[in-house]
């Protein structure tokens, strides 16, 4: 770490950081458990195997078959809605709750303790949790008895997405305000000074310093909430399975069902080769976008 | 040693000490190394079949013991192909027949006991045992109690509405009207898990078409899910959606969670077509409803005009044992021995008799009428020994592969989403 402050002209050819070497253990961790077993997906995809016989190639049939059945188109589909509507509900939520933690008011605090509590749950516990309160004879429609709740959560074909969103964004708002918060606290103070000085209000203080302050925390939290609810399956499946009626059945979850429900471990490989392209594509896209690879330290001389 | 080298050390060999960790986790499952292993459910009665075999290792030998672990059900269907294709199976491998046996036989995974299952194949029922018999040769043996889809009801709902239990389908028709009117919901069902409803689909093709009609899917003909009997109780299902048959909100009831016994026994509901487990369910979840006199169960109603014989019941016949062909010789033996040497012994049979599960055995009448649950033990014993027919449920009876299918277009008929053509469509469509 050290390596660039006491002898930065001494190898200027060099890129700057720590050898290679030290990555050695990580990238031979990585490509054990996450490139090897790639590969085998890829090999796999271009097979038709129930998981019980043995594997047969059968060149490029499992991938037209996959590629024109709807099921699939339907869960390109839901999983693109999933990922933008996620992204639309958890973000501003998640920047709001952030800069509002971020104040030094001890009831700022207190509550700050309790939105966190969500992160500290287990997937399959919030799931079941809420399942039981969207249960329409026993959860919350019929305890509070409101007429405009709708009598079925999960089971209504034309909101299940929407209930299910909102549940998993409940979840990873905390995850997402704690990186906001930090990014908040590191803003320096005398920059809010001198705004209030010049008669820049709070409003005015939020959209031109705090937002623009906050631009590598966002690109950061962007880039895990899409990445991560393109790839999003646990909370999903313990809610509604992919149902009522496919209605869920985003992108992970058809995987799994194809694999190990319709034991068509070849059309599920195939359909997680096109869920890693994706993932790669869009990581790469918004790479490229938000520039991080020429991300430095924006503190210099505050 | 500077700080570079120190960071770099250990960062190796905490990755060394993961590596190891993780290449040792591979190791411990299935059926190789050493002993023979069983994988059996969570619930219901399973926790006897964990105890029966508790009792048979602290008889037995050293290296005769058997291993049990236990799953829940979803997680089980999930984990024992894999582990059976990976040729890591345990020795016992738990399973429902029905299309899993037929392509676990296929697949020479399962080993052939026709002569080594003793004098077991007197003491089953014969309409029970058949269902562990492929190509002639037996490949599994009942290891639990009988579980055929009954009426169960809910008497002071009937009687607060003023109306009667109906014994025929036109029956069913005319109270569903006058229970709506009282204010109670006619059927308890958990569509939401869409199994239960297979359990109405079975049925009412049965009383309509008679047994030959699934048949000729399990055989593979051309066209056999567009019967008119498949069609006439898809319909009829939706029917009963549409009308007020369910709860409104049926598509959300969950069956994992017992909220269809909950409705039922909390007077919401009349009527619950379920398993025959569900009756332990209700004594352990609702001892209050279940020693009432308002607990009642009774046949699935009569189709006065349909083919059917009304005897024929639907379900699960039980669940069955069969031996791994990737265990050791030792292993396999152990197995073979359990089956035959203590599988349904006298405590065993009278712990399944307690929790209200019978046995598919001829020799216990006698248990069956000392036992406590006599009124529901001596009905299902009727119910079982009288049917012509006994249907495996659907879902398991065809290919694995088409299984699931079924599941999510029978969920799409439920909501509305789909017609009983469509339906027949896609599944025909399967069958290639």
């Amino acid at each position: 770490m050290t390596q660039t402050v006491t002898s930065p002209k001494s190898d200027a050819r060099r890129r700057q950081g720590p050898s290679f070497l030290m990555a050695l253990p990580a990238v031979l961790f990585f490509g054990l458990f996450a490139l090897v077993p790639l590969a085998g997906v890829v090999v796999l995809s271009f097979m038709s195997w129930d998981g019980l016989g043995t594997p047969s190639f059968n060149g490029l049939d499992t991938w037209f078959r996959i590629l024109q059945e709807d099921q699939t188109r339907n869960a390109l589909w839901l999983t693109f809605l999933f990922v933008v509507i996620s992204y639309v509900f958890q973000a501003p939520v998640a920047l709001l709750l952030g800069v509002f933690m971020a104040g030094q008011q001890k009831y700022r605090a207190f509550l700050s303790v309790l939105y966190f509590l969500p992160l500290l749950f287990s997937s399959v516990a919030v799931g079941i949790t809420f399942q039981t309160l969207f249960s329409p004879n026993y959860g919350l429609s019929p305890a509070l008895g409101w007429d405009w709740l709708p009598a079925q959560w999960l089971g209504d074909p034309n909101i299940a997405l929407l209930v299910v969103i909102f549940v998993v964004g409940w979840c990873f708002v905390p995850f997402h305000s704690l990186l906001y918060q930090a990014g908040v606290r590191q803003i320096p103070a005398t920059i809010y000074e001198a705004a209030t000085i010049d008669g820049a209000g709070r409003m005015r203080q939020f959209f031109s310093l705090t937002l623009p302050q906050l631009r590598y925390t966002i690109i950061t939290s962007s880039t895990l909430m899409l990445v991560g609810s393109l790839t999003y399956f646990d909370l999903v499946f313990v809610l509604t399975q992919g149902g009522p009626a496919g209605a869920t059945r985003i992108l992970p979850l058809d995987m799994y069902i194809t694999g190990f429900r319709e034991y068509d471990m070849g059309g599920a490989s195939a359909i997680a080769v096109i869920l890693v392209a994706v993932g790669v594509t869009l990581s790469l896209l918004l790479n490229k976008i938000s520039g991080s690879s020429r991300m430095e330290s924006d503190k210099a001389g505050a | 040693m500077n700080t570079r080298t120190l960071t770099r050390t250990g960062a190796a060999s905490v990755a060394a000490a993961s590596l190891l960790a993780l290449s040792a986790c591979g190791g411990s499952g299935g059926g190789s190394g050493d002993g023979a292993g069983a994988w059996i459910l969570t619930g219901g009665g399973w926790p006897n079949v964990e105890s029966d075999i508790q009792r048979w290792n602290d008889q037995a030998e050293d290296g005769r013991q058997i291993a049990v672990e236990s799953f829940e059900n979803d997680a089980f269907k999930e984990r024992i192909r894999t582990v059976v294709g990976s040729g890591e199976a345990p020795t016992l491998i738990m399973n429902w027949t029905g299309g899993t046996l037929a392509e676990y036989v296929a697949e020479e995974r399962v080993v052939d006991i026709t002569d080594e299952v003793g004098d077991l194949e007197s003491r089953v029922h014969e309409s029970v045992w058949n269902n562990g018999v492929v190509d002639g040769s037996t490949y599994g043996v009942p290891m639990n109690g009988v579980q055929p889809a009954v009426m169960y009801l809910n008497q002071d709902v009937f009687d607060e509405a003023g109306v009667e239990v109906p014994q025929t389908w036109a029956e069913v028709k005319e109270v569903i009207p006058q229970l709506r009117d009282a204010g109670y919901t006619p059927f308890s069902l958990a569509g939401g898990s869409v199994w239960p409803a297979l359990m109405w689909l079975q049925y009412l093709t049965d009383r309509h078409g008679g047994a030959e009609v699934f048949q000729a899917v399990v055989d593979g003909e051309e066209g056999a899910w567009s019967d008119e009997s498949i069609l006439w109780a898809l319909e009829e299902i939706q029917w009963l959606a549409d009308e007020g048959g369910f709860d409104e909100t049926f598509t959300g009831v969950d069956a994992s969670q017992n909220e269809d016994a909950r409705l039922l026994a909390e007077g919401e509901a009349a009527m619950l077509l379920q398993g025959s487990w569900v009756y332990s369910t209700i004594h352990a979840d609702f001892p209050e409803f279940a020693q009432s006199d308002a607990f009642g169960f009774t046949e699935f109603p009569a189709l006065e005009s349909g083919e059917g014989d009304p005897s024929n019941i639907t379900g699960n016949p039980a669940n069955f044992w069969s031996v791994s062909a990737d265990a050791s010789e030792e292993e396999q033996e152990v197995a073979v021995d359990y089956i035959t040497e203590h599988l349904y012994n006298d405590e065993y049979v009278q712990d399944t008799l307690d929790d209200g599960n019978l046995p598919p055995l001829n020799d216990i009448d006698e248990e069956i009428e000392s036992a406590e649950n006599a009124d529901f033990l001596t009905f299902a014993d009727e119910l079982v020994s009288e049917a012509d027919n006994f249907q495996l449920s659907w879902d398991q009876a065809v290919a694995p592969e088409v299984s699931q299918p079924l599941m999510e277009n029978l969920e799409k008929i439920l909501v509305g989403e789909i017609t009983p053509e469509e339906f027949a469509e896609a599944m025909n469509g399967q069958q290639g």
